[in-house]
């Protein structure tokens, strides 16, 4: 028995979501009294394979396939299905991400396991197997039992702190039968943002909106972040507008951040934008209107206007660093 | 070309949010129901661009009681030409994605359409079961969708881009923002909708294996703290000393 963690790579590095959903899954696996074991598919140096035992995997599989560096959603779903099939898994644990959402569902269908995404708390086995999930965009929680044998959960990024050991996880090579044929989605161009850190996983934020009135007032946006080792991102408009690139859009229609610190300049917080940051821990909010709605949905605000409190607020804080 | 759209009724993006039956339902009093965004504003409208542009017939699936039917009429108002409403009221994922895996067996798809999540529960989840339970491809959180015979070109957001992936049909893709834009249904659509075939459909022997044992609320934000303007310095102490978060 034991519990299977898929810890989602790119580039050959483990995404901080992976070990995320690596430490939970051996707490659950603390739990029932089982092992964890990381399934890591696509090339990936070994001291990164080593690390996810600093996270509690005992064991790590790992497909050095070349083929798998990018995510095809139903070759990932046979793999992983082969190894919770060799591993005896119970449950089997993704991050709540881009790649955790190809592929989490349908490797629940293909175990017919329940399956509960965007999970915010270990399961309480109490009575039953009750998982927390974030729902209505994060205004609200569900408790929901998970009521099959076996079980498939998709870890809310940003939701659990990293508690790092020094234990280093046994690397097994696990080749399970893949055909070219196999591939049915055929990757033709990957474009991402090299160098900077992905939105979805920073610890801090620093979002500008409508009140920055132009693209080109967009630097001391870009300073406060770099000043903070921040990513930046925008609300709707910015995106629609273009004076932003549409993947730095958080809200309701773009991206869902759950960062430390979200720290909000020039956006009067919509209700659809504050379902894309409501989860943050703690939200500053710098705007000139006294009325704008997303104060009440603040931890610390100023009022006042952002081109003179912005660089302050840079300044001050490197007075810090 | 055959195309399903899969749509869900949700609450209304800016309803409030409480629940009764000590916090086991949802409080549906004055709540205005829509379609899911996700499911009419990109999955819908793609499909009806794709009708108008190459041809196609498009079909509606969602899965619900009788209360379903007014959204059900306003996807067909907006230019769906069938809907199929499966009488259920069951929440979990994998039974949902049975029924409409049943559905599509027996009136085969060459492209299923969803949106990349509800809004009311997040599950993200339906599109890729359905998928799998048809041993089909599955793109997921698509923001662009080009068809050239049967082979589509699909843009596939990842962390910090996008990844443009090609395949061949039949396919299963979750739609976002980008796919295409919102459309109001025009006098003609509402009249002609009403008459359209909407066929209520009995569930499929499926298991559930979840079932939501309640809800709440998260903890109410203690309040805002306001820092002057001139005293940035502040915001910067409590950030590092209170928050712990710089």
């Amino acid at each position: 028995m034991s519990v299977l963690i898929f810890a989602d790579q790119a580039h050959g590095k483990i995404k901080k979501v992976a070990f995320e959903a690596v430490q939970y899954g051996a707490k659950v696996a603390q739990q029932l009294g089982v092992s964890a074991t990381a399934l890591v598919l696509g090339a990936a140096d070994s001291a990164e394979l080593e690390a996810l035992g600093n996270y509690g995997a005992t064991k790590v599989l790992h497909v050095a396939d070349a083929r798998l560096n990018e995510v095809e959603g139903a070759v990932f779903t046979k793999i992983i299905a082969a190894a919770a099939d060799q591993e005896a898994a119970q449950v089997v644990i993704f991050p709540h991400n881009f790649d955790g959402k190809a592929v989490a569902p349908r490797v629940a269908a293909r175990l017919k396991a329940g399956f509960v995404s965007g999970a915010v708390s270990l399961p309480d086995t109490s009575n039953g197997f009750v998982v927390k999930k974030s729902v209505f965009s994060g205004k609200a929680f569900a408790n929901v039992n998970i009521t099959s044998p076996k079980k498939v959960i998709a870890v809310m990024p940003n939701t659990f702190a990293l508690e790092q050991t020094d234990a280093k996880a046994a690397v097994t090579a696990f080749s399970p039968a893949i055909n070219d044929a196999d591939f049915r989605v055929k990757v033709s161009s990957v474009e991402t943002v090299s160098g900077e850190v992905p939105l979805t996983e920073a610890e801090i934020v620093v979002s500008g909106g409508r009140g920055l009135k132009g693209p080109e007032n967009w630097g001391i946006v870009e300073d406060l972040a770099k000043t903070l080792g921040a990513a930046t991102a925008c609300s709707r408009p910015v995106a629609d507008t273009g004076w932003r690139p549409h993947h730095e859009h958080v809200g309701q229609t773009g991206l869902t951040v759950r960062p430390n610190l979200y720290i909000a300049i020039g956006i009067s917080g919509a209700i659809q934008h504050l379902a894309g940051v409501n989860g943050s821990k703690v939200i500053v909010v710098i705007n000139k209107d006294p009325e704008a709605p997303f104060f009440k949905a603040a931890d610390y605000g100023i009022v006042g206007d952002a081109f003179e409190v912005v660089p302050k607020l840079t300044a001050a804080i490197k007075q810090i660093k | 070309m055959k195309i399903l759209v899969c749509i869900s009724k949700t609450p209304d993006t800016t309803a409030k949010i409480a629940f009764t039956d000590n916090n086991t339902k949802f409080n549906e009093a004055g709540v205005q129901f829509i379609i899911n965004p996700y499911d009419e504003w990109y999955a819908l409208v793609r499909a009806l661009e794709l009708k108008e542009t190459l041809g196609a017939t498009v079909h509606l699936v969602t899965a619900g009681g009788a209360d379903t039917e007014p959204i059900i009429r306003k996807a067909l108002a907006l230019g769906g030409d069938e809907a199929f409403r499966i009488n259920t009221d069951s929440q979990d994922s994998f039974y949902i994605a049975s029924q409409i895996a049943d559905h599509a067996r027996k009136q085969g798809y060459d492209l299923i359409f969803t949106g990349k999540e509800t809004i009311d529960y997040n599950g993200a989840a339906i599109g890729g079961m359905v998928a799998e339970l048809l041993d089909l491809p599955y793109v997921s959180i698509a923001a662009k969708f080009e068809l050239n015979g049967t082979e589509a070109t699909i843009h596939r957001e990842i962390e910090g881009g996008e990844e443009i992936v090609k395949v061949t049909l039949p396919v299963v893709v979750s739609c976002q923002k980008g796919m295409a834009e919102q459309r109001i249904p025009g006098m003609r659509g509402i009249m002609a909708a009403r008459t359209k075939p909407l066929a209520v459909v009995e569930p499929a022997a499926a298991d559930a294996l979840t079932t939501v044992t309640s809800f709440e609320l998260p903890p109410a934000k203690a309040g805002v703290k306001l820092i002057s303007p001139d005293n940035v310095e502040e915001l910067v102490k409590l950030l590092h000393e209170e928050a712990k978060v710089i």
